[in-house]
């Protein structure tokens, strides 16, 4: 068989804990969850390997959310950092990481967003910056609020924080949302539900830590992502 | 080398996927839209077609990123070359996508009997999608694909699905118009895409 099971992406050795597409509480896969099981690529094939992002500009306050605006966002500022790190442990060096948010109240600054919180002229919601040799990286931001969806009755997302990442190959591809450590809204948000994996959704939670924290000034949180575990090489021929 | 994998649920173990939301434009658009190719430049081709539900709705708030081997069907050894070939595109709002970029030619693996076909590799992540979806395009005027080991791999019935179609069929084309190839994103339905898992 070259097919895959599309329920084997949350199950088996050598694979990610990785919500299924086909979820029934998260009501927008229902008409964009593919029916039909996953292929699978033959061992080898040349496009699984190598980077893939190109020099792109990064600006030196890009990674700063706060800044850029004729006066600082409302919201409590906080700093955001961690490492990417591939599956062995190993550092992703010089890698992009962007994120995107809602502001303090909840709000997107998207025209898509109909959430009747205000908008903050001093906050866009968009930052981005490459990882250091240590595949660190770190983001100054104000937390998101929690907001409002179409989802079910009374539906309200858990505050987070999207995350895009690239590792050093094709599979290594990653969007994920970081989330925030005691939210009781995690417990009836489908979406970091949908990791069926207690502990490997433990892992979207971000931690308060005092050694990011800086004094008088903004509490820290710390997100290590890793990257791969799909494989921790390509597939065996 | 499966052993070397960290067990599953360990402190460890890989970070999950979660959709990219509505949304994934504020965080991703600043590099999109950014060609592979000019339009003058020899080679050049136009990879375009719509993304649609289950429903058959043009899917608006989807970003693609693309893939794909340079015209001698090498991918980049570096990130500092010229050729990156990468790019991404975020859908409008009929759902439609369009990447000017060069053909790329017949790649080599790591594995010499296997030589693929050209083709674009597709990730399309979106609201809806929990993780990435990955396809790709080949194209229908490609005499090798016959011998491809990918879509050779697939049932008979699936492999056009994951041709694009060359627009001017055999129609004379205008001598400065680029070669347009239509490759639309199927959800669900009877003209379902073949998708790909990424490991
Ligand atoms: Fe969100």
């Amino acid at each position: 068989m070259n097919s895959l099971d599309p329920a084997m992406t949350t199950n088996g050795v050598g694979v990610a804990p990785d919500p299924p597409y086909d979820y029934a509480p998260y009501r927008s896969t229902h008409l964009r969850a593919p029916k039909m099981p996953l292929q699978r690529l033959p061992a080898g094939a040349a496009d699984r390997y190598g980077p893939v992002f190109g020099p792109f500009p990064i600006g030196p306050t890009d990674n700063d959310l706060t800044a850029g605006q004729p006066g600082a966002p409302l919201g409590e500022r906080i700093i955001v950092a961690g490492r990417l790190l591939d599956q062995a442990g190993k550092p992703v060096r010089q890698q992009l990481v962007e994120i995107w948010q809602a502001n303090a109240a909840g709000r997107y600054w998207h025209q898509m967003d109909r959430h009747p919180a205000p908008l903050d002229p001093n906050f866009t919601g968009a930052g981005r910056c490459l990882t250091d040799d240590d595949g660190r990286y770190r983001f100054v931001t104000v937390k998101p609020g929690a907001y409002p969806w179409q989802n079910h009755a009374k539906a309200f997302r858990p505050a987070h924080i999207h995350f895009s990442v690239f590792g050093t190959s094709f599979v290594e591809r990653l969007v994920t949302q970081m989330y925030f450590p005691g939210d009781p809204l995690l417990e009836i948000d489908p979406i970091f539900q949908s990791v069926r994996d207690r502990a490997a959704a433990e892992r979207l939670v971000s931690k308060l830590d005092l050694s990011t924290t800086m004094d008088n000034w903004a509490l820290g949180y710390t997100f290590d992502i890793i990257v791969g575990g799909r494989a921790a090489t390509p597939p065996d021929p | 080398m499966r052993g070397d994998q960290l067990p599953r649920g360990t402190p460890g173990g890989a970070t999950p996927s979660q959709t990219a939301g509505p949304f994934v434009s504020i965080g991703t658009a600043w590099a999109a839209g950014r060609d592979l190719a000019q339009e003058g430049d020899p080679g050049s081709i136009v990879l375009t077609g719509t993304v649609l539900d289950g429903a058959g709705a043009p899917v608006t708030d989807a970003m693609l990123e693309f893939w794909q081997a340079d015209r001698n069907g090498r991918f980049p050894a570096t990130p500092a070359t010229t050729w990156t070939g990468f790019a991404r595109v975020l859908t409008d709002e009929k759902g439609r996508y369009r990447l000017t970029t060069c053909r790329p030619g017949p790649v080599s693996s790591t594995n010499p009997d296997l030589v693929e076909a050209p083709h674009i590799d597709i990730s399309i992540f979106a609201r809806g999608l929990l993780q990435r979806l990955i396809t790709r395009a080949y194209f229908d005027d490609e005499p090798s694909n016959k011998e491809d080991p990918v879509l050779g791999s697939l049932a008979p019935d699936l492999r056009p699905r994951l041709l694009a179609r060359c627009s001017s069929g055999s129609l004379p084309v205008a001598a400065n118009a680029l070669p347009m190839y239509h490759f639309d994103i199927h959800l669900q339905g009877d003209q379902e895409t073949v998708f790909f898992a990424p490991w």
